[in-house]
């Protein structure tokens, strides 16, 4: 028995070639081929979010593949890898696809702790992560990370468009003062993160802001709610994700608090968190990203070059034009758009490297003629990315469940930056400071 | 027929406590270290480093760790993640307030704050035991989750309570790229299974053995409960606590509590079963087992022709994860390294099995 | 003072429903001596089988009362035939061993069914509608200011957690295969030397225990949605057995309600001053407390250790 150790470190050999037989290099693609690599949970907790979400992301590079013969020419070719919302599965699937296909265009890593971990090694990889919709939020500031892109807004603006819709339905900011807000939020990195920018909102607006945390998975919130019903909050601003949002709401039907006066963030806002609630859920609220709830004509390309030749990812057609899937599909769209622009700079119908996309994706300037022709006209406005700005554009709406399905029910909203911008500037000041990272000058690019 | 030890005789006792008895495993022994130094960091990709090495390296010492609890001790745990996440965050901390640590050291303080953490943990194991020290443990995976959740001095106020280490150095050498961060994790994983390799054949090992086997006959015959206990749980968490640093700094770079979860602590519990309680060579096997299923899985079908869905691969996962703890459990409870000794003792008689 | 009710009364309810889960725990320890942890996911099997088919069944019948009805039945069936299996391929050939051994083998059945459910069944959310009122009742409202809330499915939940525990406790006092568990969990030696089937008696068990957590699943599945995450409420249930007493149906039932009520009050009035979501571990605490000074739990039997 005293012999294991030695064995032990023969087993290790053993694992070692196994594993060098497994990844035997990849082949670099074709240069007619553009590989994007697409980080997906189809398992786990946040599935029933995750599965549209993922559908839409490939339902529109088949459409572009069908359609236009990908983009100038070129073929786009995608590998699918499973994290179920695990940093490490994610890490690996990161280090696995970056090299592929002659490197992974851009890694939307569907996940805040994925992109925390991926993000500091992006920069020495040279591989972009574009992380629409999620952050991190101060990751705008494209002077400290460059490689990073958390287009059409972050959490910390979508909390300042929740509260001016919450405002204006109180009739005026000044109404907020000495007002009472609550943040139930999923308690990870997840919901933390729109704390600081609500905090900053109180701070200006005078409200008092609650926070209530909610274990994950948060299928138990009962002392949540009655909390809630005990302090009476005028609104309940919903940081949720998964199985949270519908236990939520139920909850608050159950002590009775108006579903009228909750807002979910975008994740907590798909058709899979209602849909089975139907009229219980009748009024709640989220916020989109864009205009992600209405139906433009890109849904109708999808549902003629794809699902019309059996080619869709979805289960049922009645999929496509809901709010994760077409999430998906602004996704995937910008990253179109941004192999697009990159191509232009550096040669059209040819496949572009991770660092061109990153290129593309900073200097992206897709006008509102260009989104009638892309058919995302009344689904988005327009974006334009530079070295300093990283988000582009933080236009929102405000959609509600009428018990069936969701209506747009505001106006556009634009983030109000004079808030934003010093949370942003601060938190990349202090990553810069933590990673001893010398922020790049814009104003000579 | 070349794996024979006739004619190998141990003429002193130094000779017969060697953990190499034969001279074959000696060479074989110095040639995979050799290999695994000079070799691997030269040959393997950076994929290859970085997704399957650093990851196999860690998590088996922190199945090491476990296994003394566990496996020699017979102390089950199921907050393994939470002792790795001590080790992490105070790692962190130590780095960020006091910058001038150097980088062996702090990983080092974080093990021994996790070591503490531990031993406290550990206290309730004097008065309980099987399950409901199991749940214990589980108060501790709670509890510890909550608190990096909770305490923003524990993250150093960080927005999001995501934490994430700056550019590494060891002693003045750069650690950035795959291999340097390989063999780096490499020193510490041979250093401490030689360390555990001796411990456990030391009294205080046989001790944790013999409270394993019965702790009332073992106390009836005058070992300290507490003592072998205790010390299991200290030396447990220290090696659990130093690869939960590593994780974190060496693979993730940056994590939140949910690198740390429930989840982790039973894929470390799988790979000691699977492995081999009580058997340390067997926390090697599990550990390369569980890195390496998923990527078979995902890669291998692939490979036929047959793509199998990245959803379905991942619940194939979960039920063959499970059926082979169950099998394990059935058909060979001291797991792959069982398997390995047997291999061994049929090729020392080969090709001449009488 | 309408809110302290208010949250006791939450807590309460909270803790049949936890008391529900943890059923299914004792039922297995106090018969097999193996202590469950794929209980969660055998809720969550059950949930997705009921869930799956009463949608099929009602689109079949037409009725809401027969659909569910014929999809209860179907699901018990399954559970059933899940308890036979988990009989042949695991318990029959782990006789004898050690309980972390079992308790390890149960873990393995946790992945099998988390897997095999989500393979089979689907990883959306489905929903199970037996017609539970939801809208709450507002009692007192005279008397404390906006009434004190109470919610009608907790209460039929807890109506149903009384009824179940009545019938099982008819079942075991009562009925032959009661006596043989009883004789079973007392001593499986024993029990076999005077002739009772062991296997069988551990399939009944395994059903029942199947059974239980249908029921768990149907109440939880249609408060919540029925989706992976539903398997989790079995670690929240955990501490309400282990301060319980692993063997006592009745501590079940009262460790539920003390780990129901500790929980919430523990959430509302101690949980705003460390930032919150001290409710989990709080209630592990709670139960390790109780363990300390009785390493038994409440109600469990002492165990007296001979060399």
């Amino acid at each position: 028995m005293n012999t294991k150790f030695a064995h032990g470190i023969r087993g290790l050999a053993v694992a070692g070639t196994m594993a060098f037989a497994l990844t035997a290099p990849s082949i670099a693609a074709a240069q007619s081929e553009q590989f994007i690599p697409l980080l997906v949970y189809r398992t786990g907790s946040f599935a029933p979010l995750g599965i549209p979400w993922a559908n839409g992301k490939l339902d529109y590079l088949k459409m572009i593949n069908e359609r236009d013969g990908g983009i100038n020419g070129v073929k786009m070719v995608y590998e699918e890898c499973e994290t179920a919302y695990n940093t490490d599965r994610g890490v690996e699937c990161y280090e696995r696809l970056k090299t592929k296909g002659g490197g992974g265009s851009l890694f939307d890593t569907q996940s805040t702790g994925i992109t925390y971990a991926v993000m500091d090694k992006a920069p020495l990889d040279k591989v972009p992560v574009m992380t629409m919709g999620y952050g991190r939020s101060d990751s705008a500031d494209g002077s400290v990370f460059p490689w990073s892109f958390p287009l059409l807004g972050t959490y910390w603006t979508a909390s300042d468009i929740i509260v001016q819709d919450i405002a204006k339905k109180m009739g005026g900011v000044d109404k907020l003062k000495g007002k009472k807000l609550a943040l139930v939020y999923h308690d990870s990195p997840y919901g933390k993160e729109p704390i600081t920018a609500l905090q900053a909102l109180a701070r200006k607006h005078g409200f008092e802001l609650m926070l209530l945390p909610v274990i994950a998975p948060g299928v138990e919130q009962k002392s949540t709610w009655l909390q809630i019903r005990q302090q009476r909050p005028e609104y309940v601003i919903l940081w949720a994700a998964g199985i949270m949002t519908p236990t939520s709401i139920r909850e608050a039907q159950a002590t009775g608090f108006p579903r009228e006066k909750i807002y979910g963030i975008w994740w907590a806002g798909s058709e899979s968190d209602v849909r089975d609630l139907g009229a219980t859920a009748k009024g709640y609220n989220a916020i989109a990203i864009q205009g992600s709830a209405d139906y433009g004509k890109a849904h109708d390309d999808i549902l003629k070059y794809v699902y019309d030749k059996n080619q869709g990812s979805a289960d049922s057609r009645a999929e496509v034009g809901t709010v994760a899937h077409t999430r998906g599909m602004m996704i995937q769209m910008l990253t179109v758009e941004a192999i697009r622009t990159a191509q232009e700079k550096y040669g059209k119908g040819k496949a572009v490297t991770p660092e061109q996309v990153r290129w593309g994706l900073e200097n992206l300037d897709i006008s509102q003629a260009r989104l009638d022709e892309l058919g995302f006209g009344n689904l988005m406005r327009p974006v334009k990315t530079s070295c300093a700005d990283h988000m582009g554009s933080s236009w929102a709406r405000i959609i509600t469940w009428n018990g069936d399905k969701y209506e747009t029910t505001s106006d556009w909203y634009e983030a109000d930056m004079s808030v934003i911008d010093p949370l942003v500037k601060a938190g990349a000041d202090k990553y810069a400071k933590e990673k001893g990272i010398t922020p790049r000058d814009c104003s000579k690019e | 027929m070349f794996y024979r030890e006739n004619g190998q005789f141990k003429a002193s006792y130094v000779e017969d406590l060697r953990i190499f008895k034969v001279t074959q495993d000696r060479v074989a022994v110095l040639a995979l270290v050799a290999i695994a130094v000079l070799l691997v960091p030269m040959l393997a990709s950076d994929y290859l480093l970085r997704a399957v090495l650093i990851p196999f390296l860690i998590l088996s010492l922190a199945a090491i760790g476990l296994n003394i609890l566990v496996g020699y001790c017979g102390q089950i745990s199921l907050g393994t993640g939470a002792f790795m996440a001590v080790g992490a965050y105070a790692a962190w901390n130590i780095g960020v307030r006091i910058p001038e640590v150097p980088l062996l050291v702090q990983i080092l303080l974080g093990g021994l704050c996790a070591t503490a953490v531990g031993v406290v943990f550990g206290i309730p194991s004097l008065r309980l035991r099987g399950l409901y020290l199991a749940v214990s443990t589980l108060a501790a995976q709670f509890f510890l989750d909550w608190a990096f959740l909770r305490i923003p001095a524990l993250t150093n106020h960080s927005a999001s309570g995501s934490v994430s280490v700056g550019t590494l150095s060891f002693f003045g050498l750069p650690l950035e790229s795959a291999w340097q961060k390989y063999l780096f994790c490499l020193g510490f994983v041979v250093v401490f299974a030689v360390i555990a390799k001796n411990l456990v054949r030391t009294t205080t090992g046989r001790q944790w053995m013999a409270i394993r086997d019965m702790d009332i006959a073992a106390g009836v015959i005058g070992i300290r409960p507490a003592y072998a206990k205790l010390t299991a749980f200290a030396v447990s968490s220290f090696i659990v606590g130093v690869s939960g640093a590593l994780w974190g700094f060496m693979h993730l770079g940056a994590w939140e509590p949910l690198a740390f979860s429930l989840d982790r602590s039973f894929q470390l519990l799988f790979m000691i079963i699977i492995g081999g309680l009580g058997s340390i060579v067997g926390s090697f096997f599990g550990a390369a087992f569980i890195v390496l299923l998923p990527i078979v899985l995902t890669n291998v079908p692939a490979l036929f022709g047959l793509p199998l869905s990245v959803d379905t691969a991942v619940h194939l996962e979960h039920i063959i994860f499970g059926s082979l703890i169950v099998i394990f459990l059935i058909a060979e409870p001291h797991g792959l390294a069982r398997l390995w000794s047997i291999g061994r003792e049929k090729l020392r008689l080969w090709p001449f099995p009488y | 003072m309408g809110f302290f009710i208010e949250t006791l009364l939450g807590g309460l309810m909270t803790g049949v429903l936890y008391a529900l889960i943890g059923l299914g725990f004792v039922l297995i320890f106090k018969a097999s001596g193996v202590f469950n942890f794929a209980q969660g996911a055998m809720v969550l099997v059950a949930a997705l089988a009921m869930a799956r088919f009463s949608a099929w069944a009602i689109e079949l019948t037409g009725s809401m009362l027969f659909g569910n009805v014929i999809a209860f039945f179907m699901s018990v069936a399954f559970m059933i035939a899940l308890a036979i299996a988990i009989e042949r391929l695991v318990l029959r050939h782990l006789v004898n061993q050690e309980l972390t051994t079992l308790l390890m083998a149960t873990l393995g059945i946790t992945y099998v069914l988390d897997g095999l459910g989500q393979t089979v069944f689907g990883s959306s959310v489905y929903t199970i509608d037996v017609g539970m009122p939801k809208e709450p009742l507002f009692l007192f409202q005279d008397v404390f200011e906006g009434g004190i809330l109470l919610n009608p499915d907790d209460l039929i939940a807890a109506l149903v957690g009384a009824a179940l525990v009545a019938a099982l406790a008819l079942l075991f006092q009562y009925t032959k295969v009661g006596r043989a568990l009883r004789a079973v969990a007392d001593d499986h030696q024993a029990a076999q030397s005077v002739g009772i089937p062991l296997g069988r008696i551990w399939v009944v068990v395994w059903s029942v225990a199947g059974v239980v957590a249908l029921v768990a699943g149907i109440v939880w599945g249609s408060k919540l949605g029925v989706q992976f995450s539903l398997s989790t409420v079995a670690l929240r249930a955990l501490p309400v057995v282990i301060l319980g007493g692993l063997t006592s149906v009745p501590g079940a039932i009262l460790g539920g309600l003390i780990i129901g009520v500790g929980e919430k009050l523990s959430e509302v009035y101690l949980g705003s001053f460390v930032g919150g979501g001290i409710e989990v571990w709080f209630a592990y605490a709670l139960a390790l407390l109780v363990l300390l000074v009785r390493p038994e739990g409440l109600f469990g039997e002492k165990h007296i250790d001979r060399v």
